[in-house]
């Protein structure tokens, strides 16, 4: 267990990393909230359309959004104590966050083979839009994810050298945290 | 470091076992709507501040930063219940 006497408070990463976060999330909370106001006006269509969706592959992609988090998260504590597993540990947040990326290439090519698009209604217009900016979003957290493990392998973050895998971690904690609120919205309320 | 060990581990196994109750549990339609809905989205809010305060770390950041991260959680999921109350 990580003991409280090796985290002074501060924040991971940069204090500008932490700015575009927080703007980030505060984009992502008008989105939920028009979302909401939208489905506030006709419920019974969004409920109608919600219910085609696939929300058992949801909820799968949520636990990989979540172990992928989690790989993460160790492969930082592991670097702070030069433990050599930290490479294999953001291989693995990599590849949970491509095994992601192919879910919902699946999801979007069943929806798109059913004749269904952004303006099939407006339900699925929300649903492409929120799910293709997390999905744009979880593109570049698993590129950086890629470009850190390349480097963890090269042994770049050693000796207390690791603002930009912190940058990194922050960034892919908050796509899962995204999720975890985008999920619930889309494909369990009823 | 024994990676089972570790706290963050033990979020994870949490957040895994929420995931799992709200999306084939609670989501059913045996329930009644309101208690659904309630029971999805404050597991929601408690995942996210899990993810917060234990993967991103801010569990050790300056209070202003945990303030407005943990408020952000409060009127998100108080907005999303609010209108769906109203609606």
């Amino acid at each position: 267990m990580s003991t409280t006497s090796e985290h002074r408070s501060r924040l991971p990463g940069v204090d500008g990393l932490w700015v575009f976060i927080g703007f980030d999330a505060v984009i992502f909370a008008l989105l939920f909230a028009s979302f909401q106001h939208d489905r506030y006006g006709d419920p019974a269509l969004f409920e109608a359309s919600r219910r085609t969706l696939n929300f058992h592959l949801a909820g799968l992609d949520t636990l990989l959004l979540l172990t992928s988090s989690w790989l993460v998260a160790l492969a930082v504590q592991a670097v702070a104590r030069d433990d050599p597993r930290a490479p294999r540990l953001l291989l693995g947040g990599m590849l949970t966050g491509a095994m992601f990326v192919v879910s919902k290439s699946v999801e979007y090519a069943e929806k798109l083979i059913d004749g269904i698009t952004p303006a099939t209604d407006a339900l699925y217009g929300w649903y492409f839009l929120l799910t293709g900016v997390h999905l744009a979003h979880v593109l570049a957290g698993t590129g950086l994810l890629g470009y850190t493990w390349r480097r963890s392998r090269r042994g770049a973050y050693r000796d207390g050298n690791r603002v930009v895998l912190e940058c990194v971690a922050s960034f892919w904690h908050l796509v899962d945290l995204l999720w975890l609120v985008l999920f619930p919205l889309l494909y369990l309320q009823r | 470091m024994r990676l089972m060990r570790e706290r963050a581990t033990m979020v994870w196994l949490g957040l895994m076992t929420a995931t799992c109750v709200s999306t084939w549990v609670l989501s059913r339609d045996a329930l009644r709507p309101s208690v659904a809905m309630v029971g999805i989205f404050l597991l929601a809010a408690v995942k996210v501040r899990y993810v917060m305060l234990d993967f991103m770390e801010l569990r050790w950041a300056p209070v202003r930063a945990r303030l407005f991260f943990q408020l952000w959680i409060v009127v998100v999921i108080g907005l999303i219940l609010g209108f769906w109350f109203a609606s």
